[in-house]
């Protein structure tokens, strides 16, 4: 069995219990805690936090946008990126080489990488399982060599560098707010946008829509004999999925003030991927949990070895074979037994 | 009301459902048997669009369905049970049902509101009249194999079928799973006035709820009739019915 044979038989059908039960105890206020952790970073924590921050919190919506195509509709993406990169490059382009302001280049960048989903998505929702997959890397390595020759628009191999920051000096009025730096401005304003599209791909999912989603997740015949039309269903969730990643790009070349033909390379999309089942794809939450992880450990492996991808390596095959709830779904194992445990 | 005129389908030379004619009238339980590979599922899959007939035609109510998408059919108002057991197994039988009428009341392209909240009386009722009350919250996929074929009956009930087909419904089943879900089909067929047409190996079954039935063999049909003519016909003594006939009577 190849890794990706792995990846589209085992996961969707294991990633079971999906938004079901709740994990965690109740009655405490998760998301608002993290979010308000998370918005101390600048405050309390060093430059480097708040730079790590912006990485994990991007990443976690591209991991969420990817999520909900793998748990919740169950299509195995593998080139995820290109709607990223399609993202970045839009937003990119229209601020940097047309002075367009940031509140209207970054819903541009999502409807621009929500519309070459629909095109794209258009194909691939013909095809299933690894020809999807297969189908989906096709189309972002085609984003990727465009990216990477068409110079007058994207600047080729050389990139884009120097995307310009959006003007937060408003923030300079509120307290507390005068002396931190431009990036962490950025972080504060990338923190809100990330909680409020998570927010509302939370809300999809557990709209009928989500509903449907997960019933051609778990049996596309079946779907279609309710009456569900599964190409259209799953054509709009690509769509969606699409427009989210376009957002997280387009956060993420301001972020790392440039874009570049690399963050478009397929190996992008098995990044996402990593973190997606690393975290949990049976959770709404697994995949920023991934995300953070992901991150984290990046940073820790490559101040010992620069042999980054085979430890991503070995933690997709432990992952696979041996874990394959992620570590939302071990977390979750494991409280489900102590309350079992204590209500014993 | 289901009309299916001269149907056809050929796999790579063999001929698994050959010119076959078949009308099941309104509020009429009608039955197709035949010994395995005589074409049973494959007729139904070419009724619930499946499958692409070669040749012929399938009506309801007197409008061409034939060729039409499985989604389509649906909405017409055929719904089926398949023979393999066919249900969403990730999530909790109530959410299978609610699912169900969610998309039967058009509410599938909402994105906004909450699901959980949506249709709950009407998804209870069924589950009860389905006898799946006090299962709501297990995940369908650990359900015993005929309560899982029952929750398969109330996926296809939720659409409101006016036709709806049955591939084998008490297959796998022990005698006594039989015997209910065979009461549990005669109810709720008089209750919602439903067109029945169903295949089944069991002779014991057939011969106690159908009011037509059908004889397949080699893609053919060899005889039609109400059960007592095609009990008495020669030609499927010959060639089916034999020990299971006598087993019936």
């Amino acid at each position: 069995m190849t890794i990706a044979e792995a990846i589209t038989n085992i996961l969707p059908q294991r990633a079971a219990t999906a938004l079901r039960h709740r994990s965690v105890p109740e009655g405490i206020p998760w998301t608002l805690i993290v979010f308000i952790a998370m918005a101390t970073i600048p405050w309390v924590g060093s430059r480097y936090d708040t730079f790590l921050a912006s990485q994990i919190v991007i990443d976690a919506l591209f991991a969420v946008s990817l999520n909900l195509l793998l748990g919740t509709t169950g299509l195995v993406s593998f080139g995820h990126v290109a709607y990223f990169g399609v993202g970045a490059y839009v937003c990119g382009i229209l601020m940097k080489t047309y002075g367009v302001p940031f509140s209207l280049a970054f819903p541009a960048a999502g409807l621009g990488a929500a519309l070459f989903a629909l095109i794209s998505g258009f194909f691939c929702v013909r095809l299933i399982k690894l020809y999807f997959a297969m189908l989906t890397l096709a189309f972002s390595q085609i984003v990727w060599a465009i990216a990477y020759k068409w110079n007058d628009v994207t600047g080729g191999d050389q990139g884009l560098p120097e995307i310009p920051y959006p003007n937060l000096d408003w923030m300079s009025a509120v307290p507390g707010f005068a002396d931190l730096s431009i990036g962490a401005r950025f972080y504060l304003l990338t923190l809100v946008l990330v909680a409020v599209s998570l927010a509302v791909v939370h809300r999809i999912i557990r709209s009928p829509f989500g509903r449907v989603l997960t019933t051609i997740r778990d049996n596309p015949e079946r779907a279609a004999f309710l009456g569900i039309n599964v190409r259209l269903y799953q054509l709009a969730a690509f769509v969606i999925a699409g427009g989210f990643a376009g957002f997280a790009g387009a956060l993420y070349g301001i972020f790392s003030r440039g874009v570049f033909a690399d963050y478009v390379f397929w190996s992008k999309s098995a990044e996402v991927l990593i973190m997606t089942i690393l975290g949990g794809a049976g959770y709404f939450w697994g995949p920023p949990v991934g995300a953070a992880v992901l991150v984290w450990l990046n940073q820790l492996v490559t101040d010992y070895t620069q042999y980054w991808s085979f430890v991503l390596g070995a933690i997709l095959l432990v992952l696979l074979f041996g874990f394959p709830g992620g570590i939302v779904g071990g977390l979750d194992l494991l409280w489900q037994r102590l309350k079992r445990l204590r209500n014993a | 009301m289901l009309e299916i005129s001269a149907l056809s389908k050929s796999f790579g030379g063999f001929r698994a459902v050959s010119n076959v004619s078949l009308t099941v009238d309104t509020k009429q339980i009608a039955a197709v048997i035949g010994p395995n590979g005589a074409g049973k599922s494959t007729l139904f899959n070419l009724i619930t669009g499946h499958l692409r007939p070669d040749d012929g035609a399938v009506r309801l109510d007197g409008r061409d369905i034939t060729g039409a998408p499985p989604y389509r059919i649906c909405r017409m108002g055929i719904g089926r049970s398949f023979q393999r057991t066919n249900i969403f197994p990730q999530l909790t039988v109530f959410e299978n049902l609610q699912a169900a009428f969610l998309v039967h009341y058009g509410r599938g392209p909402d994105f906004w509101s909450r699901a959980d909240a949506l249709y709950r009386d009407e998804t209870s009722a069924l589950l009860s009249s389905i006898g799946l009350g006090g299962q709501e919250r297990t995940i369908s996929g650990t359900l015993s194999y005929g309560n899982q074929k029952q929750l398969e009956l109330g996926l296809a009930l939720a659409s409101e079928p006016a036709v709806l087909l049955l591939d084998e419904p008490t297959a796998g089943m022990s005698a006594t799973e039989t015997h209910e879900t065979i009461r549990l089909l005669e109810r709720i067929a008089a209750e919602r006035e439903l067109t029945l047409l169903f295949t089944e190996h069991d002779m014991d079954v057939v011969f106690s709820i159908a009011q037509k039935i059908a004889v397949l063999h080699q893609g053919r049909i060899i005889a039609e009739g109400q059960p007592a003519e095609v009990r008495a016909d020669p030609e499927v003594r010959r060639v089916y019915l034999g020990h299971g006939l006598t087993h019936a009577q």
